[in-house]
């Protein structure tokens, strides 16, 4: 009995994975091994080769890429998408949150992200307090449900956030009264108090959870500490079990935060905005933190005032890990552009303004042995462009996840017009429907 | 001579005492909904439970008798998800099914969190929550069994419709409060109650930034923390009763009992999307849950069926508001939603996902009518319909041995029709409740509600 059974699913599985593909003639951009005009082999959602010559195997899918550039898929570490709520505003220290809980895999602004050759994202958490919630890392599976989007195996990541977001203090101020009751903290030596007092606080609950594990298993009969949500993703980081972003603009504050991390035993996977961070780089290099940037957008609030688009490039050049993020589900459509920025301010190679939004995101996630550059090994998640991305007239042609395409450019066209159909008889039907119930009347007041 | 007048002065007497409490609808078709139906029939009442039900059954000599040739009788009504019975909540917008402000779907009706509690309910709302341990939004002690009155105007539009029994609910909060299976008739408001404590109702109902929790994923750790709370709690407890000597006592807390006394959890979910969230959740929280508001459920009846999780669906089908603007592109997701809705219960149908329905509001007769039109019209049977609004709802809330359809020795809960239900020509003649017999109010003008 058992050999027959061996033989069906021996014989069922070629059946059931998907036959390999192999792009074909691209100018492939690696971003980590240079240039190649060559293929890609991909086979089971990895990239298995990559060089000038690659066999092709027997029933291979062929992409014809003559002409057109393939580059890893683009990671955005700072976005709001994907996600039913994006600020727990109401207390200064939300970390019991978390963005899993809310994933909506049915936001538009996925397919809008993945049109843009976008791949992974980190969805997060806001900046309205200063211990924001966990956030989670993403791949956009358009069409899956949330489980399916979920990156496997990446590491939570802490939000927090300093300078005027959250200490925004509610209640009466010298301008008027806010919307919102009175919240501590109220000034930037407030908000780091309110770090400092939540990580001491996870300190002392640790402590009594291994206070409890020893006597429990000293044979003591003892009641366990109470679980608390708030402090155990401030355990996680202190463990190294989660990564920790954050949202900053001054270099005061950033200092600030960095020693606070020394303090804490945590490292910095990413200090977010970072506009500043040209005037502290050789800081934040010092204390191998990340910064997470954008290229040419500040002004819009007085902590972005001194923002220069030379800041991502001279962090590059103290030796600071710098990506580039959109924050914006618009900017998040063409971070290629923003990447061609660096390049024009600050003169960066184009490799390296390629890793501002493919390896460097990634090493700040803790994903880069997975995705952020087109290496055998590892994830097939690539995007073909029709020109060099870093062109202003480059468009997505293609995007593949796991070896899976996701986006057509082509394929999309081809809907348009059925979707506009079933749409307009959808709105023909509904008002039919509407005709049907009568008009409107209105109940008399009794 | 004198004997006579004597006896029938008891009679009359008796008459002005008390209604009668035995019946007999002879003749008439009896849907059953547990058995087969019988296309000619007797159904005895007697003292509130079904005595007899059959196709030749001898009526007792002291029954009422009722000539059913040309009527049809089904077991009363249940709205599976209600605040029918609870007088302050009429007055507010009964059981809300939104998730957040970005749902799409039905215009909104206003958040019942934000209407100012009548006297009787408890407020949670200052001073502004710092978190989970000030226990926001939670009234989870409160239970509806406490709260119901037969003075509630509602219930006899309700019961003009054909429902004789509402599962009610304690409006407000996160934690609203526990349910109770109430019968829709009744002296005082403890001859309602059939069965109490059903189940914990939950909302994801937020505050923005004003007090804990102010998002949907604030709401969720709450609840989440509020559950590991209790199982702490009661550990605690548990440990303080076994050797109270010498050990520092626990606090008591309210909010906790409340939800380690609910036997299931009612959690929302309108959108596939949210059906996937809350299926998850509710494995997580470890507790028997049931989902409501289900509109998009057709797209996720598959999970439903692996869940084992069942449904209540509302028959408050999601429109266009009249008020919208005309020039509105609405996303094609919303448009299908609101096109695909009725045929949810016909996907549950095809999935094997037991399921009933609740009336959000829509109970008069014929808005009712034209509600379950659509259902009807998408796909489900009339069988399954009657199934979903008796039996279906009695076992969801774990009462099928009491109410739910037409056996010897149920609650005598009966609807008695002119034809079949849920049809435009069809008018309910008599309702019986506890074994009592209603006569429906006169359909009123029609109103749409706005």
């Amino acid at each position: 009995m058992r050999p027959r059974w061996m033989l069906i699913l021996a014989a069922a599985a070629p059946l059931v994975a998907a036959p390999p593909i192999v792009i074909k003639n691209a100018n492939v951009l690696t971003v980590t091994k240079g240039r190649f005009q060559g293929s890609i082999l991909v086979r089971d959602g990895k990239i298995v080769e990559a060089g000038e010559k690659v066999l092709v195997p027997e029933g291979a899918q062929i992409i014809d890429a003559s002409g057109q550039y393939v580059m890893p898929g683009i990671i955005d570490n700072h976005s709001h998408v994907a996600a039913e709520s994006t600020n727990e505003g109401s207390i200064s220290v939300s970390s019991m949150v978390s963005i899993k809980d809310v994933l909506n895999p049915e936001d538009i602004s996925i397919y809008r992200a993945l049109a843009g050759g976008v791949t992974t994202i980190l969805t997060t958490h806001g900046s309205a307090n200063a211990i924001g919630g966990v956030c989670t890392a993403l791949k956009m599976r358009w069409g899956k449900d949330a489980a399916g989007l979920l990156f496997d195996g990446a590491k939570p990541v802490l939000k927090m956030a300093l300078g005027e977001n959250p200490k925004r203090r509610g209640g009466s101020t010298p301008f008027g009264v806010s919307a919102s009751p009175p919240r501590y903290p109220a000034t930037r030596m407030g908000v780091e108090d309110v770090i400092r007092e939540a990580f001491t606080e996870a300190v002392a609950y640790r402590q009594a959870w291994r206070n409890y594990e020893a006597r429990r298993k000293r044979g003591d009969r003892v009641l366990p500490p109470r679980r608390d949500l708030k402090l155990e993703p401030l355990v996680d980081l202190m463990e190294g079990r989660s990564l920790v972003h954050v949202h900053c603009y001054r270099a005061d504050e950033i200092l600030m935060i960095l020693r606070l991390g020394d303090e804490f035993g945590f490292n910095i996977k990413a200090l977010i905005h970072v506009l500043e961070g040209y005037k502290v780089a050789k800081e934040i290099a010092a204390h191998k933190a990340g910064a997470t940037t954008f290229s040419d957008w500040w002004a819009y609030k007085m902590e972005a005032i001194d923002a220069i688009p030379y800041n991502a490039a001279i962090m590059l050049k103290k030796g600071v890990l710098v990506s580039l993020n959109s924050d914006s589900p618009e900017l998040m459509r063409h971070l290629n552009q923003e990447a061609a920025k660096i390049v024009k301010y600050g003169g960066v190679s184009e490799d390296e303004a390629l890793a501002m939004i493919t390896i460097n995101p990634a090493k700040q996630m803790d994903i880069d042995q997975r995705v952020g550059s087109i290496e055998p090994g590892k994830d097939a998640d690539l995007v073909i462009f029709d020109q060099h991305p870093l062109s202003n007239y480059a468009k997505v042609q293609k995007v593949l996840i796991d070896g899976e395409v996701y986006f057509d450019r082509d394929r999309d066209a081809s809907q348009r017009g059925e979707r506009e159909a079933r749409r307009k008889t959808l709105v023909e039907k509904a008002k039919e429907l509407q005709k049907k119930s009568g008009p409107p009347s209105f109940r008399r007041p009794s | 001579m004198r004997k006579t007048v004597l006896l029938l002065g008891v009679a009359v007497c008796a008459l002005q005492a008390a209604p009668p409490s035995v019946f007999a609808i002879r003749d008439a078709r009896i849907i059953r909904v547990s058995g087969p139906v019988l296309e000619r029939g007797t159904v005895v009442v007697r003292d509130g439970l079904i005595e007899q039900v059959g196709a030749s059954v001898a009526i007792p000599p002291d029954a009422w008798v009722i000539e059913g040739q040309g009527l049809t009788v089904y077991p009363g009504l249940i709205d599976a998800l209600s605040t029918l019975g609870i007088a302050e909540a009429a007055t507010t917008t009964a059981v809300s099914t939104r998730i957040s402000s970005r749902t799409p779907g039905p215009p909104a009706t206003p958040a019942p969190a934000e209407t100012p509690g009548p006297p009787a309910l408890p407020t949670t709302t200052s001073p502004p929550a710092r978190g989970p341990e000030d226990r926001p939004s939670n009234t989870s002690w409160v239970r509806a069994a406490d709260l119901v009155s037969p003075s509630d105007r509602r219930i006899e539009t309700a019961r003009s419709a054909g429902f004789t029994t509402a599962v009610t609910f304690p409006p407000r909060g996160i934690f609203a409060g526990q349910g109770a299976v109430i019968n829709l008739a009744g002296e005082k408001g403890g001859q309602m109650v059939v069965s109490s404590p059903a189940g914990l109702y939950l909302t994801v109902s937020s505050t923005g930034f004003s007090s804990f929790p102010g998002s949907l994923m604030g709401v969720l750790a709450y609840i989440r923390q509020i559950f590991l709370d209790a199982e702490h709690y009661k550990l605690a407890q548990e440990a303080y009763a076994a050797r109270p000597v010498g050990a520092k006592r626990p606090d008591y807390d309210r909010a906790l009992e409340g939800v380690l006394e609910a036997p299931r959890l009612l959690l929302p979910a309108t959108r596939a999307v949210e059906v996937d969230r809350m299926l998850r959740f509710a494995s997580e929280l470890k507790r028997p849950a049931v989902l409501y508001g289900a509109h998009e459920a057709w797209r996720a009846a598959e999970l439903l069926k692996k869940s084992g999780t069942p449904v209540l669906v509302s028959l408050k089908w999601p429109e266009r508001s009249r008020d919208a603007d005309p020039e509105d592109v609405e996303a094609l997701r919303t448009l299908e939603l609101r096109e695909r809705a009725p045929s949810t219960p016909a996907a549950l149908v095809k999935a094997g996902v037991p399921f009933a329905f609740y009336t959000e509001g829509v109970t008069s007769s014929r808005e009712l009518v034209r509600a379950v039109r659509r259902a009807l019209e998408a796909g489900l049977s009339q069988a399954d319909t009657v199934r979903a609004f008796t039996l279906s709802a009695a076992e969801i809330y774990g009462v099928a041995d009491r109410l739910g359809s037409i056996d010897q020795g149920k609650i005598a809960n009966l609807v008695v029709t002119s034809g079949e239900l849920f049809q435009e020509k069809t008018q309910v003649r008599y309702v019986f409740i506890d074994g009592v017999k209603f006569e429906p109010l006169p359909e009123p003008a029609e109103e749409v509600s706005r």
